[in-house]
Order: structure tokens, then sequence, then C-alpha cells
């Protein structure tokens, strides 16, 4: 057996605004359903962050705390390090933002992001606020994303970055694509516990860091299956 | 003169809609407001008015601060039925108009308007903490707005939860606070400083800024465990019928309220313990011989008070979630709050977002069951105990009232 992955979960005391904590349980869960292990850190803005992470997580914040984020992670440098290495990141909502070049701040002026991902976020004429279906890139092999979106921001990709996935409901970044990817960094409009309800996406993530991924055990992804079934039916009756 | 006009349509307006079977909350206030834009301003002129804010326990302590102040023999204008925005307060006020105290629980995000509307003698601030994101303003900001209507509100007295970093920040503009230290379980929003966004330090209840010098101000009532410290230093059980850490905090704050009032703590207590239920709170209903005891959380914060109080196993627990419009539609919150300390609980899963909320336990390891219904729930309960728990959120914790309510 090799090391264990590494999950890190960055600023859960500035970026926890509504329930991330569940991409990280979620991502925890489905390592050790397939026999891998798993080690955590969850790091507070007044930590270093750890280099040697294999998966990072960010999570939303209201204005102040995302640029405060922002701040202490540029200084830090050690997200920076990690990702130039090739570690998978994920981030949602203020975190997506911050991982782009640049995103608009509490008092409307634009904050200088992280740079990780080819995007330019701002803040937009109307707060977005429901469900949202999203049809995944067909490169990235992931079933239809189905989430909640709370966020003002319109979020612009540049060159280097690829759309996740195509709206087919809600707003996502605000042109008809719905979050963005570049390597193994990866963000999403989708909020809080986004991997809840894409499985698929969070296997998508473990298999970046840690390979091909032995299968699940019977019945250990029915009630997430059966959820996602039921919120997809919900908003498209039709379907 | 137009005032006076327009105060007996709004209570003409509630009487009516009172006979219509309703409670009569809100409907004369719109009425009321619709014909006099100023009429709330009116209605609160010459009144002590006292204004209740928080995420959690609003209803509660609005309810406790009206018992604590029954000493004083005079009649108390409340919104006891939990409207608490601009037409609920000024309904509360219409059917009251002789009454010259009121006291008013208010929408957190109403408060600065509030404030400069009802000149109020005492505004209460409870907590602050995530609450149904999908409509409710972000915190921070919220705090930012009670702190600039507090410092433009020399007049006023300001109760607050020192425990409470951004609650204590908000208050700390004011220029008259009594501080209480009624504890904080919930910590999840406030691990930064809200003046300047560092890392707090905190040991116990106790915080501080290492960066800006913010830190908890000195308390004159405190909260310790099941006593009440009131300003002199002594120590008095609080004994209250109502459960659970959070109704002593709430207790706490309204005995500092009473003070504020001349009602010494003695007479206060006496009256907070006798309330038993607040609108339909900790009500025990017998269904088909099951002691059913139902409490209501709505977030994340009142989730974690909430499964503190539960009866002990071999009750069973029923969770139950909804997600409509006054839940807030996103059940992203569950996955705030830590189950696991329901690990080897017989657990029963219910609401119309059972699946949610399964898929949430299931993360955390609880075995849990699905169920229909509260019956359903009923009859697995009794098959092993005699009472069973019910920890439900808004709308779903309504349902089971009207539900328990047929059978009474």
């Amino acid at each position: 057996m090799t090391r264990p992955l590494r999950l890190v979960w960055i600023y859960p005391d500035l970026l926890s605004t509504y329930g991330d904590r569940g991409n990280l349980l979620v991502l925890e869960r489905r390592a050790r359903l397939r026999g891998l292990p798993v080690e955590v850190a969850e790091v507070n803005s007044n930590q270093p962050v750890p280099r040697d992470g294999d998966i990072y997580l960010m999570g939303g914040g209201e204005d102040l705390p995302q640029t405060l984020a922002t701040r202490r992670l540029q200084a830090d440098g050690g997200l920076h390090e990690a990702a130039n290495r090739g570690a998978v990141v994920f981030a949602v909502c203020a975190g997506y933002q911050v991982l782009g070049m640049e995103f608009g701040g509490a008092d409307g002026a634009q904050v200088p992001g992280l740079g990780l991902l080819d995007i330019r976020s701002g803040r937009g004429e109307r707060r977005a606020v429901g469900e949202i279906v999203a049809d995944v890139d067909p490169a990235l092999n992931v079933p239809r994303l189905t989430g909640f979106e709370n966020h003002q921001g319109v979020t612009r990709l540049g060159p280097q970055a690829r759309p996740l996935a195509r709206t087919t409901l809600g707003t996502g970044n605000g042109d008809g694509t719905e979050g963005a990817y570049a390597g193994r960094v990866l963000g999403t409009y989708l909020h809080g516990p986004a991997l809840v309800r894409n499985p698929g996406l969070a296997d998508l993530l473990l298999h970046w860091a840690a390979g091909p991924l032995p299968p699940l055990p019977p019945q250990a992804g029915e009630l997430a299956q059966r959820l996602r079934d039921e919120r997809l039916a919900a908003v498209s009756p039709s379907q | 003169m137009r005032a006076r006009l327009a105060t007996t349509v709004g209570g003409a307006a509630a009487t009516v809609s009172r006979l219509a079977g309703r409670d009569g909350s809100v409907i004369g206030g719109i009425i009321g407001l619709r014909l006099e834009p100023g009429l709330l301003s009116l209605l609160a002129a010459d009144r002590q008015v006292v204004l209740v804010t928080g995420t959690n326990g609003k209803t509660t302590t609005t309810r406790l601060i009206t018992a604590a102040l029954a000493p004083l023999g005079q009649e108390i204008a409340s919104n006891i039925y939990g409207a608490n925005m601009e037409a609920g307060l000024t309904s509360a006020l219409s059917r009251a108009p002789g009454a010259p105290i009121a006291v008013l629980e208010t929408d957190e995000k109403y408060i600065p308007a509030m404030v400069k509307t009802t000149n109020p003698k005492v505004v209460v601030l409870l907590n602050l903490s995530r609450d149904q994101m999908d409509r409710a303003a972000e915190i921070w900001l919220l705090a930012r707005r009670w702190r600039e209507a507090l410092a433009a509100a020399p007049g006023c007295r300001v109760v607050a939860n020192a425990d409470d970093p951004l609650v204590a920040w908000a208050a700390s503009s004011a220029r008259q606070v009594t501080w209480v230290a009624a504890g904080q379980r919930w910590r999840e929003d406030s691990w930064c400083c809200p003046n300047c966004g560092s890392h707090l330090h905190r040991d116990g209840d106790d915080w501080a800024c290492g960066e800006c010098g913010g830190r908890r101000p000195p308390v004159s009532w405190v909260l310790s465990g099941d006593q009440v410290i009131d300003p002199s230093g002594r120590s008095t059980p609080l004994d209250l019928k109502l459960p659970g850490r959070a109704n002593r905090s709430n207790a706490v704050i309204a005995l500092a309220v009473a003070e504020a009032f001349g009602v010494h703590i003695t007479q206060a207590l006496g009256e907070l313990r006798a309330v038993t239920s607040v609108a339909g709170r900790y009500t025990q209903v017998n269904r088909r011989g099951c002691e059913i005891r139902l409490l209501l959380a709505k977030n994340p914060a009142g989730w974690l008070e909430a499964l503190d109080v539960l009866a002990p196993a071999p009750a069973p627990v029923l969770l139950a979630v909804n997600a409509q419009g006054p839940d807030g539609r996103d059940t992203s919150w569950l996955w705030d709050v830590d189950y696991r300390r329901l690990r080897g609980r017989n657990v029963l899963v219910g609401g119309e977002r059972k699946l949610d909320l399964a898929v949430r336990l299931e993360a955390d390891e609880v075995p849990f069951r699905l169920v229909n219904d509260l019956d359903e729930a009923v009859d697995l309960a009794r098959a092993v105990a005699p009472n069973l728990e019910v920890l439900a959120n808004y709308t779903a914790f309504q349902q089971y009232r009207a539900v328990l309510g047929r059978t009474q």
C-alpha cells in the first residue's frame, strides 16, 4: 500500500459558509469504501497550507472573508506550489472565484485572485439562487451535474480554462456555461456540498489524485443515486 | 388624528382576520401601514419598546422577557406568533393600543429599520449564525448593519451576548450595553475577528483578536451551567421547565432585560420557571400511547442545541427536514451539523427531503430508517420505548403539529 491519500480543506474558518464540509466527507467516504486510506487536514487561515496534499478543497464565503482568504493564500504560497506540481484543487462558489485571475470584492473593486485558473469574475446584476443542472464536458466522462447555486458572480473563461459544464437549468458562469477546469484544478458555482449529489465528480477528483479506482462495494452508492434521481426529477419532471 | 384612525382600522382588520380563524398577526398591520406608512412609529411612540433579534431563540426569548416583565403589572404588547417584520410588529401594537410596554421579536434583517422606527428602550442581540442563506442576508454584512443602526441610536440600551464575537462586535457601537455571558455552542461562524478578519484566539468562552485588539467585553450577567450569576455576583439556580442550554441562555438574557425595567431577579425568575412551552415548541403530546415531544430547529446552530436536549436512548429520534420557502430551499446546511452522537440510537428519518438527510446520516455512519409519516414513526417507536423525540425544521414541524392537533 502506498501512502494515504491526503485531503486538505483550506480555511474552513473563512471559507465554509454552507455545508462545505460535505465535499470533504464525500471524498473521504468514497475513498475509504474502496479501501484507500485517507488522511484529512483542516487548515485554518492562521496555519500554513501543507505542500504535500493530494486534493485541496475550498468552500464558499462572504465577500470580506473571500478577500482575506485570497490574501493569505497568496502570502502562504502553499496552494500554488501544490497546484504547480499537479495536486488536485476543487473549489466551489467563492473559492472558485478565488482560483481565478480576479473577482469582485466587497466594495465593488476588483480583487486579484490566485491565478490558478484562467477565469475572471465580477458581480452580476442579480443574485442567482436555486437549483442548477448542467451537462459536463464529455471529455471528463462525468454524469450531468445537479446542485444548488447561490451567488451574484458572473465568470468569463480565458483561453487556458475549459468550461466544466453547460447549464440546462440555472445560471452558472452566466453565459450558458458552468464552472471551469484546467489540468487538475476545477471550480464550480454549485455551492456547498456539491459532491453529495454528484458522486461522479467526486470520483473524477479521486481518480485524478489516486489513479484508477477499485469499484465501490455493492449498494454503497445507492442512497446518493436515489437523492440524485429525486433532485433531477424534481426540476425536470418530464424526464 | 390620522394615526388614531389608522390604528382603529388596523385593529379592526386584525379582529376581522381573527374571526376568520387565523391568528390575525399580519393582516391588520398590512392594511394599517397602507393607510398610514408611519403607523408603526406612531404606535410605538410613548411606549417602552424591547426589540429581540438573533438567528435562534427569538420567539422563546420574547416569550421569556414578556413573562419576566409580568411583575410590573402592566399590559405588554407582543407578537407572540412570531410575525416579526414591520407588519407583524404593527399588528401587535395595534391589538394592544393601551399597553405601555411592547416586547417585539424582530427579524434580523429588519433591525436597522425597526430601531429607527420604534425608538426602542432595549434591543436584545442573542446570536448570529448561518441561516437559510438562499433568502437571508450574509451574516458579516448583517452584523455591520446592526452596528451602524445601534451607533445611530444613542438612547437605547443593548443587551447582548458577549460570547458571540459577531454579536459583540455589532453591539459594541452602542452607547449603553449590558453584556451577558450567554454562551455560544455553535462556533463555525466566528473563528475570525469580525473587525479585521484575523483568526481569533478562543479559550473556553473567552475570545480575543491578536491583530486589532478586539476582545470579549467584560460581562455583568453570566450563565454558568444551570446557574445564573447576576451583576452583584450572586449565583442562583435557574431551574427552568424549558429544556436545554439554549433556553438557559435565553433566560439569562431575559433576566438582564427585566433588570433594565427594574424587575428584581427573584421575581422575574419565578415567572420564567412557569413557562413550559412556546408556540408548540417542547410540547409533549400523547398519540396512541406514545409520548411525543416536538423540538423545532431551523439551522445548524439550532440543530446542534436541539441534539443536546434529546431524551436519552432507548427513546427513538425522528428527524424531519423539508425545504419549502420558509425552511430555505437549499438543504446544504445539513452538512454543517455533526450527527455522529446519534450513533447507536434508534433514528427515524422523515420529511419531504428525507433522502438529503439520509445521505447525510450515511456519511456520518449513523444507521437510520426512512418513514413516510408521523404515525409510521409512532408505530416503530412504540415497539421499543414509551416515548418518541421529534426534531424537525420549520414546515416539517408545522406539518407534524397539524397532524397532532387533529387528534387532540
